[in-house]
């Protein structure tokens, strides 16, 4: 049998029937749902008069609009009608069609992508979707996952199944050591500062190297779940006896027998030796630096002691073009340093960093310091109930608090502005999210995206400053 | 599904690349429980001078008049020429649903992102890829001539241009067999249900703990 890598090996394990043009049904063993992506979908099955194929792969949970200030009225509780009544018809559709729901005041309630691998929810060698293009951040545990959209959320929803057809094979490969003060986040930025945003179109991308085998099982839901912002619909990393003992005790994690059966056939989920990749890039982890993006696409990004670029040093019309607008909607000069660039508001969150880890390593950077009086707002904002509550076990909220942040209640948040928590026009925020789009985190907002500890650092010096000289 | 077939049109151009789903509709209209009504927000942000609201009056809003969708020339438009990449970012399939109900039929673009891509043929749009130079040629000649349009011809896979030169473009077959017929895909699944099941009884074998 020839070489198989790890796409390869889900792939085929998941494969219902394939036509000759290579169209392909695919099983869906997981779907998470949540209430911007699912109304209509639900709606078409009523439409339709369709029943879920199967109730209990599906998982639902509301993030997106959840206010992350006072929760005692539950839904109730969100002022927004049109946010209320989107999370309420979540709640209904659930009822309707019998499928679990975290709700709101529910401790298990949270970002999906949090909630999905906190749960066992999510498992090795599953195939799992959920109407969110972060979806890959599932793949850190060996797993096939990615986003789609509303139409596919029904047909997964009707079939169990999704049509589809293979995608190419990418290996990332980030051999060496990282620097203390190197985090998961610096790496996944630098590989899409390095392939581009679109470098990973049409491409499965498998992370591997040394720099993934050290890393944390978190640190690479961080890294995969940023797979899209190179354009990868898929990112993952192979299974190890982390991912295992990461995946072990957690409420839909198998138990027993069925545990000894499921980890022998896990531990298969990996690349063989000298399997096929389309697409090869490889990179040095111990040159990495801290990053910060500069501008409106995750790929402009920089070292935290680079300089902002000249649109005048492009040759490419369509790029010096890109590069302007970016510096005119970020209201920035070419050739000004990073560290010049204000932090004004902070937000340490969203399925990309809300997880214990990267509130621990915010943490020991703001541990007996206070942010900076040019900090109008700093928000931290925990991926699910679950998380806030260790957090507070461990004191880090009184930690935050401490320096002046604001310890919120879990959802997506300034990620996105769906719900209350917005970034006003104008102002620059560290930001631990995952995209820097035009309007991402509030209409005329600036968003720079860094890691957990750079956005501390950054709080406490109202600059973007290197978290290395924090540590 | 309504079919897609041929279709002749004026062209708009969205000369920038990497064009966002958070920039062809913001996110304050994702809380619509509705698959319709997005296309007096398409762009919303790029469109219109102030920030935009579920539910509000769009007629009345101060427009940027420099944006193309608001220049005469570009009325009535259903092709919009794009740059690389078009499509990236958030899964939301209210982009193609901004965009179908704004009128467009068609994308033409050096390439998009593969989330976007998908999404746009399971609404009736063809997202057609060409040649980054055809592109290029196709933007220099828009700008150039007012009331520029195109023929997207799906049954022959051919785009004409006014001057009657062609190009031809590739397009996955099963899904130009779906728009052409305008077919449902949890239909054409469906009728594999026996396959699913077959498949799921294989699987309860060797995995159970995924069959709980």
């Amino acid at each position: 049998m020839s070489a198989k890598t790890l796409y390869d090996k889900l792939w085929d394990a998941h494969l219902v029937r394939q036509e000759e043009d290579g169209t392909a049904l695919i099983y869906i063993d997981r779907q998470l749902l949540h209430e911007v992506t699912s109304p209509q979908a639900f709606e078409g099955l009523r439409m339709a008069d369709r029943k879920p194929w199967r109730t209990d792969t599906n998982l639902a949970t509301p993030d997106h609009n959840v206010p992350t200030t006072d929760l005692t009225g539950g839904v109730a509780s969100i002022k927004d009608p049109v946010s209320r009544i989107q999370v309420e018809t979540l709640g209904m559709n659930a009822r309707e069609f019998g499928i679990t729901e975290f709700a709101m005041g529910d401790i298990r309630q949270g970002i999906v992508h949090v909630v999905g691998p906190e749960e066992g929810a999510t498992l090795p060698g599953m195939t799992l979707v959920c109407g969110d293009s972060h979806t890959a951040t599932h793949g850190a545990l060996g797993a096939l996952a990615h986003g789609v959209g509303t139409s596919e959320v029904e047909h997964v929803l009707a079939t169990q199944c999704l049509i589809q057809k293979k995608m190419k094979n990418m290996l990332v490969k980030v051999d060496g050591q990282l620097q203390p003060g190197v985090s998961p986040k610096d790496v996944v930025l630098a590989i899409i500062g390095h392939i581009g945003t679109a470098g990973g179109n049409g491409h499965a991308i498998e992370f591997g190297g040394q720099v993934f085998r050290d890393m944390s099982i978190e640190g690479r839901m961080t890294v995969c779940n940023m797979a899209i912002e190179a354009g990868a619909r898929v990112g993952m990393v192979a299974v190890d006896e982390k991912t295992v003992e990461y995946v072990q005790g957690r409420p839909y994690s198998p138990k027993g027998d069925e545990w000894d059966m499921a980890v022998t056939a896990w531990m298969d989920l990996k690349s063989d030796e000298g399997a096929h990749f389309d697409t090869v890039v490889e990179m040095d982890g111990s040159v990495i630096e801290p990053q910060v993006s500069w501008g409106t696409s995750p790929e402009m990004v920089l070292d935290v002691n680079g300089m902002i670029p000249d649109p005048a040093k492009e040759m490419d019309a369509v790029k010096a073009g890109g590069i302007q607008r970016a510096l005119d909607y970020m209201g920035l000069e070419a050739n000004t340093a990073i560290k010049d660039i204000p932090a004004e508001y902070v937000f340490i969150g969203s399925c990309t960093n809300s997880r214990i880890e990267d509130f621990r390593a915010a943490a020991a950077v703001l541990k007996g310091r206070k942010i900076s009086d040019k900090v109008e707002l700093a928000l931290v904002v925990p991926g699910s109930g679950l998380v806030k509550q260790q957090a507070e076990q461990e004191g880090l909220d009184k930690i935050f608090i401490e320096a002046g942040f604001e310890w919120r209640n879990p959802g997506c948040s300034m990620c996105l502005a769906m719900n209350a928590d917005k970034l006003p026009a104008g102002k620059h925020c560290a930001s631990t999210s995952n995209r820097n789009f035009e309007g991402r985190q509030g209409a005329g907002g600036r968003t720079h995206l860094v890691s957990p500890e750079m956005a501390a650092a950054a709080a406490v010096a109202g600059h973007f400053v290197d978290v290395r000289d924090y540590l | 599904m309504e079919k897609i077939v041929k279709m002749t049109a004026v062209v708009a151009p969205m000369d920038r690349a990497n064009v966002d789903t958070d920039a062809i509709i913001p996110k304050q209209f994702l809380k619509s429980i509705k698959r319709s009504g997005f296309g007096p927000n398409l762009f919303d942000e790029w469109r219109y001078e102030d920030v935009g609201q579920p539910d509000a009056d769009n007629s009345a809003r101060p427009l940027r008049k420099e944006f193309v969708l608001n220049q005469s020339r570009y009325q009535g438009a259903k092709v919009l020429l794009a740059r690389e990449n078009f499509g990236c970012g958030s899964s939301r399939e209210h982009a193609p649903w901004a965009l179908k109900d704004y009128g467009f039929d068609v994308v033409i673009a050096p390439s998009f992102a593969d989330i976007f891509f998908n999404n746009c043929f399971k609404n009736g749009i063809m997202p057609l890829v060409l040649d980054e130079k055809v592109v290029d040629e196709l933007f220099k000649e828009v700008f150039a001539q007012e009331g520029y349009e195109l023929t997207v011809d799906l049954e022959s896979q051919q785009i004409v241009k006014p001057n009657g030169e062609s190009i031809p473009f590739e397009i996955d077959s099963f899904r130009r067999h779906c728009l052409l017929n305008g077919l449902d895909d949890i239909g054409l699944t469906l009728a594999h249900q026996d396959d699913i099941k077959a498949y799921e009884a294989k699987r309860k074998q060797v995995s159970p703990w995924l069959f709980p």
